[in-house]
């Protein structure tokens, strides 16, 4: 499953789109399969102030919980509450209807320091 | 993606070019590189509750145990009655230390009068061998046949019809907890009615050779082939304990909720002075199935469970029921906790979250409409 065009990718698998005021932030679809079935998802409060690489969300697949770091510094400005009615969503639309949070950035140049998905594809072969 | 194959310390299953050529994903248990999935857990424990799954149980251990005083060496060992048993029967039974601490639970198969068959868990299986070995008396041989064996634990409701696809039509399952040797393409197998899902079903023994070819056909009879974490959420559905987790050194099974296969009238056996004496003064604990109120995170072992604010215990096992779609956990509490409907608290990552004990097990099968 391709990522849009303008999604920058962390190292730690979380996404985020680049060149938008409020960027969206999601998971990888490799990070999905490698979790299996998403079962549960603790959000961020909107507001929150987050640092870079800070643990700021909870996704639980059936085996095991895992964290989710902010891909950037900034404000949480929003969180998809479809996902944590549905957390399937994650699995099944990892690029599209399951989003996770959008996050104002304090500096948009620190998203586009993330990789393109070509890189972070190639990082997931070494 | 799969783990690394090579590594040296992991034992690798006869079944692996089938699970390879599946794209399981590959993980470490027990010492055992074993698929955790294929398609998916919840897909793959649904399948076993409505037609057929079938699992990888090579890493557990087969330990054979013969001569005229093998029976009444088992019963000396085991908690059950292992002398109740015609040839053709088995048994759920447990091997206990000194204290009266589970060492190990098992499936015990009286193949003939004097002949057994014994189904052991993979992370106990050298305690176990050294048990029965440090035990060894004149009249009884035993023999741990682990490595010869491919074996493949096939549940659900058509089950049965995969036996018969498997078997062309040529032998029939034993009855339940029934045990059989068959002679299948000229060599011999062990076919048992048993099983760690709550549903109907067998687990098959091959020589080890044959296990992948056996497993692919199975799979293509409409057997799905399931991982362990399939296994895990199914058994915990049942309120069946997982050693290591819900079963211990220092818990009996009296506190595990299995007196049902402990004998204590049936003579000396070991580790029965200590089921005497909690069975006279109270059990200090009960396993107890605990639900979660809707809405919670998955419960999972060793978070800490509260009553009136109190800490009382910790889960021993827990998870996500794909079943039931609610988050269910079992823990050692004081008995009078145990009491279906008594109110409890699980904490998860700082925050106390509502559940309450329930009576097992978690998931019943619906009646036939």
């Amino acid at each position: 499953m391709p990522a849009p065009a303008n999604a920058r990718f962390a190292a730690s698998h979380e996404w985020i789109l680049s060149g938008t005021a409020d960027a969206t932030v999601g998971i990888s679809d490799h990070a999905q399969k490698e979790l299996g079935d998403v079962v549960y998802i603790e959000l961020p409060k909107v507001g929150r102030k987050v640092a870079a690489k800070e643990a700021i969300a909870v996704i639980e697949s059936v085996k095991a919980a895992s964290d989710i770091y902010a891909p950037v510094a900034g404000t949480i400005t929003a969180i998809n509450d479809a996902v944590s009615s549905d957390s399937s969503l994650v699995n099944s639309d990892p690029y599209g209807n399951g989003w996770l949070f959008t996050i104002q950035p304090d500096s948009p140049a620190d998203t586009d320091a993330l990789m393109p998905e070509a890189a972070y594809l190639a990082s997931l072969e070494s | 993606m799969i783990a690394d194959v090579d590594a040296p310390a992991l034992s690798q299953s006869p079944l692996l070019p089938a699970h390879l050529a599946l794209g399981a994903r590959m993980v470490p248990f027990a010492g055992w590189n074993m698929p955790v999935q294929y398609a998916g857990i919840s897909s793959e424990h649904l399948a076993v509750r409505s037609s057929c799954g079938i699992f990888d149980i090579s890493h557990m251990g087969e330990f054979f145990v013969s001569g005229p005083d093998a029976t009444a060496w088992l019963d000396s060992l085991l908690t059950n009655r292992a002398a109740s048993l015609n040839p053709g029967q088995g048994q759920y039974t447990l091997l206990l230390n000194e204290k009266g601490g589970v060492i190990d639970d098992l499936i015990a198969y009286r193949l003939d009068h004097d002949q057994w068959f014994l189904v052991v868990n993979a992370g106990r299986l050298d305690e176990d061998r050294a048990w029965f070995s440090q035990h060894a008396t004149p009249g009884v041989s035993f023999t741990d046949d682990s490595p010869a064996w491919a074996a493949m634990a096939i549940q659900g409701p058509l089950a049965p019809q995969v036996f018969h696809a498997i078997t062309d039509g040529t032998a029939c399952l034993p009855p339940r907890n029934g045990i059989a040797k068959l002679s299948l393409n000229g060599s011999t197998c062990i076919v048992c009615r048993t099983g760690y899902t709550g549903e109907d079903g067998f687990e098959f023994f091959t020589p080890a050779a044959d296990g992948p070819a056996w497993f692919q056909k199975a799979v293509a009879a409409g057997a799905t082939p399931c991982g362990l974490g399939a296994r895990d959420t199914l058994r915990l559905e049942m309120g069946y304990p997982l050693n290591g987790n819900d079963l211990s050194y220092d818990r009996s099974p009296l506190e595990a909720g299995l007196g049902f296969f402990v004998a204590l009238d049936k003579g000396p056996f070991t580790g029965r002075d200590t089921l005497l004496a909690q069975k006279a003064s109270g059990l200090p604990s009960r396993l107890t199935a605990i639900r979660m109120a809707p809405g919670a995170p998955p419960p999972r072992a060793h978070y800490p469970v509260f009553h009136n604010d109190t800490p009382v215990g910790e889960l021993s096992s827990g998870g996500i029921s794909p079943s039931l779609s609610a988050g269910i956990a079992m823990a050692y509490l004081p008995p009078a906790l145990a009491t279906p409907g008594t109110q409890l608290e699980i904490e998860i990552r700082g925050r106390k979250w509502p559940a309450e004990s329930v009576k097992k097990p978690f998931y019943r099968k619906p009646p036939f409409d």
